[in-house]
């Protein structure tokens, strides 16, 4: 069984649930063992690099050295945790002399960067380390005919600029066939949604989102999925607003892909967090449901 | 004799991420305004507002709300022909402004950001709840109905937490923090 470090991240804890509970139940199905490192605290998000960014490389570090304490992999579930802890590793690794401050810092907690684990991102994990093959041979409801939206957001991908899919990446599209779904043509995919400006600037980001969910619904989308704990935050629960906002009519449900995955391979969606949305995925997921399968677990 | 760093190099001294950022090379080609999916909500583009920066309009620059609209999206950052780390530039200008208590009336992001900041450094994990009075007060009536009505519907999903996380080596945590930065830096 391979085993990872796991850092869910603050979102998952309650925002998004769901996404913490799809994605310990489908990765345990697919013969992979998450373990949660042990006191974790917040990425840092990207408030935390707005003030200090010396700081906020600290506090990811952290989350780091007990990775490497475990000597696991480490993977975030979460774009924003996931590229503050790829960029601080690279970092770290790149310049000794910072690594050396950090480790002064670090040693109040008795840990040590060293930068000798990889760092993944949840899909990443899917996509390469499990792989499609895999994930067919396990499937037990393919999700046939759904039309989903892929929509990767900003930063599984971005800044990574030696990454060979940075402006037309096909993996989410290629998973989403794995599980039987039909993975629609998504022109504004990569296209930001303005989660991290929900707050700060509600106006752009409101019509950001409006932009994505009007772009899935021309291309024939029924659900949305999602990798990323912001944008399905901003893309949901959000969408009762844009329609007041600009007069819309939007009922599109968002969900995180493993829950899609979770459904193809026969877990019930109670236990995947389907439910808990703002916009029910019920209407178009319930015919994916095997109530003999819910009663044989 | 020691030169006083001019503007575009104080900005680069904070922005480690891109060490050597060389914002100076900018051609101007607007392949960043052309991307950003925020450029219509700011006050100046991203191609104007590094031409402001290495033109040296400091005050101009810090009044604007370019950098505080920067969604973080990367999207400029990996097209960029000359390989200047655009939004790592604005982060170093949140930082610059931050840092000089400097920055155009009226704006949430500021002082959302350090109350985060706060958070964090107390309980070492995000708590959604303490930063609403951060950006609910500026909101119209119409947005605080309908900002309520979405936080209401989410509580009864339970996915909003009723009391704050927080880890468990907190004392360890807060001494790596005051080997960071010094004691009374962040109060």
């Amino acid at each position: 069984m391979k085993e990872y470090a796991y850092f869910p991240g603050c979102s998952l804890e309650k925002m998004a649930l769901p996404y913490n509970l799809s994605t310990l139940e489908s990765t345990r199905k697919l013969g992979v063992e998450l373990k949660e490192l042990e006191d974790w605290n917040c990425c840092g998000a990207t408030a935390y690099f707005h003030v200090d960014e010396l700081l906020a490389n600290t506090l990811v570090a952290r989350n780091l050295a007990m990775a490497e304490k475990m000597g696991l992999d480490l993977v975030a579930p979460c774009s924003g945790c996931f590229k503050n802890m790829y960029f601080t590793n690279l970092h770290l690794k790149k310049d000794p002399e910072l690594a050396e401050h950090i480790n002064f810092a670090l040693e109040e907690d008795n840990l040590h960067f060293s930068g000798n684990i990889g760092i993944r991102h949840l899909i990443e994990l899917f996509v390469y380390d499990i792989g499609f093959e895999e994930i067919r041979s396990k499937i037990f409801h393919p999700l046939n005919g759904l039309r989903v939206a892929p929509y990767y957001g900003c930063q599984i991908l971005r800044p990574r600029k030696d990454h060979e899919d940075v402006e037309q990446p096909r993996f989410f599209e290629d998973l989403l066939s794995a599980i039987g779904a039909d993975p629609i043509d998504f022109p504004l995919k990569l296209r930001c949604c303005g989660g991290s400006l929900i707050i700060t600037s509600r106006p752009a980001a409101l019509s950001m989102a409006r932009n994505l969910i009007q772009n899935a619904i021309y291309g024939e989308a029924v659900v949305i999925a999602t990798a990323c704990p912001l944008c399905q935050v901003n893309l949901e629960c959000y969408q009762q607003q844009i329609n007041q906002e600009f007069g819309t009519n939007f009922s599109m449900p968002v969900v995180y892909f493993t829950q899609l995955v979770g459904l193809a391979l026969g877990i019930p969606p109670k236990r995947l967090g389907i439910g808990a949305e703002l916009v029910s995925a019920m209407p178009v997921l319930s015919q994916f449901q095997d109530s003999k399968q819910e009663k044989s677990q | 004799m020691a030169t006083i760093p001019d503007f575009t190099q104080e900005v680069s001294n904070l922005l480690y991420a891109a060490e050597g950022n060389p914002l100076k090379q900018c051609i101007q080609c607007g392949t960043c305004s052309g991307t950003c999916p925020v450029a219509g909500y700011m006050d100046h583009t991203p191609r104007r507002l590094i031409a402001m920066v290495n033109a040296g309009f400091k005050e101009e620059v810090l009044a604007s709300n370019t950098f505080w609209y920067c969604a973080s999206c990367y999207h400029c950052t990996v097209r960029c022909p000359s390989g200047i780390d655009i939004a790592e530039a604005m982060y170093a200008l949140k930082r610059y402004s931050i840092w000089k208590n400097h920055y155009k009336e009226g704006l949430i992001g500021p002082v959302f950001s350090e109350t985060f900041v706060k958070t964090i450094v107390k309980s070492g994990r995000s708590f959604e709840p303490v930063l609403a009075p951060t950006y609910i007060f500026s909101y119209g009536v119409r947005e605080f109905l309908q900002e309520a009505f979405t936080a209401t519907s989410l509580m009864l999903k339970g996915r909003i937490p009723v009391l704050p996380s927080r880890i468990k080596r907190l004392e360890n945590f807060r001494q790596m923090i005051g080997r960071i930065i010094p004691a009374g830096g962040l109060s």
